[in-house]
């Protein structure tokens, strides 16, 4: 059975389309608006939402992410609510969701039962930031066997012998950091991307998303004429910051998901 | 003398035991396999050596003293308390055998610039230190909590020319400052060289930091051999990260009758948030870089810390120790802020030694095990630093104390 992420990029494939990958920290600014916020991320045309599960401690993550964890753990936000949520959201959408988490909330809960609850709740994928393929077998079987697709991260410094160990140990696409640093919006996209996509393409076949400083239209066009589809993150999470308590949140960000496919 | 390179080290993916590897994120994993190459080649180069040994002896002033401390063991009741004299190295602490051991190695990979974090400070000193004599620019990233208790070194550490980023996230102490380091490391992987400063984050820094410290155990070992002509009964050591007290095991390590005990912080007592005692209330999980003992909520958030002494003040410790633990060869046992407090007072008035904080764990705890002692054993304990940078604080906790009282 092909999964969620799977049919999500063929049918991008097919159409000759790139996609838009939208990152948002579940629990931001709280529970409930989070919820909102997801449904609102998913009418706006987000062909894959990556939720990113709040941590004490998220040192990839920039300025934009960090606070926003800081406020979703404020408001009580945990794994296991984050996987409520996405629960909840499952029961009015398709749209594949990808869970970003950083590797101590899943080893604290157990790697086996993670796994089922994931799929369970209707997660499709799993990304861990700091479980690079040398470490990641522990979660990663788990994961494979219930059915979720584990998601890797390829960098401009991985070379290409972890380039084709990514793309086999990994499932549904891989997740391309476009420049080195932290998570954060930039104001140009990272200049080499091109051959950092080639040389990816060299070496796996799953499709490829790019993601870190990716915050406008033209970024996001840009980015899918080499890859299949653009992930933005401290851009999307900025706006919901800073509408976070206006009556017309959940328009804001509809609208602004629309905006970022506007040049695709 | 230098240390014991090549003699116990973890399995090939860095890993002691169940305890170890290396959790970092995509961009850092050519980075620290970068540096584990050139780590292993530096340790089995004469020359890379020679220059370590003589700086050590040259720069550093070691060895460092062995002693007895008489009047201490007298009132302490038991055996003989021997001292090694961590605290008359230069910039006051352990913390320069690592920082120089790194140092040389950044230069010899071609970085020009050296980032670091630090909790109490010393750390930061003596990378500061080391950097200036390199010539190397160095940033210390330090929490703005630990910047108010330890603001002597802060200045120390811009005097010698070192930039100091202060760090607002989190509880603002070490956990937080290592964060932030390693947000710098990720983006300047290239020219920039992360210098940890305990047996923490990914392989190779356990195992590294601890053999440039194991300098500290394999002369404490000749020294001891020489005046008592035994090995001792028991070897004390306080453990924020652990790098201290790993330095002055390793000697010992492969004898069973060497008692290895490590003290970690008791703060207010061990209950969440109040505390710094990993294996008193932590349990598995991955922080920084590497998988150990932690203090953790129930949801995996790691938990806030507590401790008077900022170099203790941290949530992880580091794997081999969390290896030496379950595999029974070391114990650990805790030591609250009071009888810390105590301790860095007894030594200065028993004999004339003010002791850091993280160092008067350590005093209390030998003090406390002391009395079931034989009186013709040897107790060793690593102090592993000097307490001038907590004058100020130490004051104020006393005076804070009074005050309660009164």
């Amino acid at each position: 059975m092909t999964s969620r992420l799977g049919g999500t990029f063929g049918r991008l494939r097919t159409a000759g389309r790139g996609g838009l990958v939208a990152f948002v920290t579940a629990g931001d600014p709280d529970a409930e608006r989070s919820a909102a916020v997801l449904d609102a991320v998913a009418r706006g045309g987000a062909d894959v939402i990556e939720v990113g599960v709040p941590f004490s401690d998220p040192l990839a993550d920039g300025p934009v992410i960090q606070r926003a964890s800081e406020r979703a753990l404020a408001a009580g936000m945990t794994l296991r609510g984050a996987l409520a949520l996405v629960r909840d959201f499952r029961k009015s959408h398709e749209t594949p969701v990808v869970l970003f988490t950083y590797a101590n909330p899943v080893v604290r809960m157990d790697p086996e039962v993670f796994a089922s609850e994931a799929r369970d709740a209707g997660v499709d994928g799993v990304l861990i930031l700091d479980y690079p393929v040398e470490e990641a077998e522990p979660l990663r079987a788990p994961m494979v066997a219930a059915g979720l697709d584990p998601v890797f991260l390829i960098s401009p410094t991985t070379t290409e012998e972890r380039i084709s160990r990514s793309g086999e140990l990994g499932r549904g696409f891989l997740y391309v950091i476009s420049r080195l640093g932290v998570t954060g919006t930039r104001d140009a996209l990272a200049s080499d991307l091109e051959p950092l996509i080639a040389r990816i393409r060299a070496h796996a076949v799953l499709p490829v998303a790019v993601g870190f400083g990716i915050s406008r239209p033209e970024h996001v066009a840009q980015a899918c004429r080499f890859a299949d589809a653009a992930v933005v993150g401290s851009a999307l999470v900025q706006e919901i910051a800073k509408h976070a308590d206006d009556s017309d949140l959940t328009g804001r960000v509809t609208g602004y998901v629309e905006w970022l496919k506007s040049a695709l | 003398m230098i240390p014991d390179f090549g003699h116990r080290d973890p399995d090939a993916r860095g890993y002691y035991g169940a305890f170890g590897g290396r959790f970092v994120p995509e961009t850092l994993v050519a980075p620290v396999a970068e540096l584990e190459r050139a780590y292993m080649d530096a340790r089995m180069d004469p020359a890379f050596r020679q220059e370590y040994a003589d700086l050590l002896r040259n720069y550093v002033g070691r060895p460092t003293p062995l002693y007895e401390a008489r009047r201490l063991s007298a009132s302490a009741g038991g055996p003989r308390i021997f001292l090694k004299r961590e605290d008359l190295a230069h910039t006051g602490a352990h913390k320069i055998n690592n920082a120089l051991g790194q140092a040389l190695l950044a230069r010899r990979m071609g970085k020009r610039r050296v980032i670091a974090e630090t909790g109490a400070g010393q750390h930061g000193v003596a990378t500061a230190t080391v950097c200036a004599l390199l010539d190397l620019a160095c940033e210390v990233y330090m929490g703005a909590e630990d910047m108010e208790r330890q603001s002597l070194n802060v200045f120390r550490m811009q005097l010698l020319g070192a930039t100091v980023r202060r760090v607002d996230a989190g509880a603002r102490t070490l956990k937080d400052a290592i964060n932030e380091a390693m947000r710098d490391w990720v983006t300047n992987v290239a020219d920039s060289y992360y210098l940890l400063g305990s047996v923490l984050g990914p392989h190779p820094y356990p195992l590294m930091v601890r053999e440039f410290q194991s300098v500290i155990g394999r002369e404490a070992r000749a020294q001891l051999l020489e005046a008592t002509g035994a090995l001792p009964a028991s070897i004390v050591a306080c453990v924020g990260g652990g790098s201290n007290a790993m330095g002055i095991f390793d000697a010992f390590v492969k004898d069973p009758g060497v008692r290895l005990i490590g003290v970690e912080a008791g703060g207010h007592g061990i209950s969440p948030g109040r505390h710094a005692a990993r294996f008193a209330g932590g349990s598995m999980g991955v922080l920084q870089g590497t998988r150990s003992y932690v203090l953790q909520d129930a949801d995996g958030n790691i938990e806030l810390t507590h401790s008077i002494s900022a170099g203790l003040d941290y949530a992880a410790v580091g794997p081999e120790h969390a290896w030496l633990h379950d595999s029974g060869r070391a114990e650990y046992a805790w030591v609250g802020d009071d009888d810390a407090l105590e301790a860095f007072q007894r030594l200065g008035r028993e004999e004339g030694i003010i002791p850091a904080l993280e160092s008067s764990h350590a005093i209390a705890h030998a003090c406390r095990i002391a009395p079931g002692m034989p009186c013709d054993s040897v107790l060793l304990v690593n102090l592993s630093g000097r307490g001038d940078k907590d004058v100020l604080s130490v004051q104020k906790a006393l005076d804070l104390r009074k005050g309660g009282q009164g």
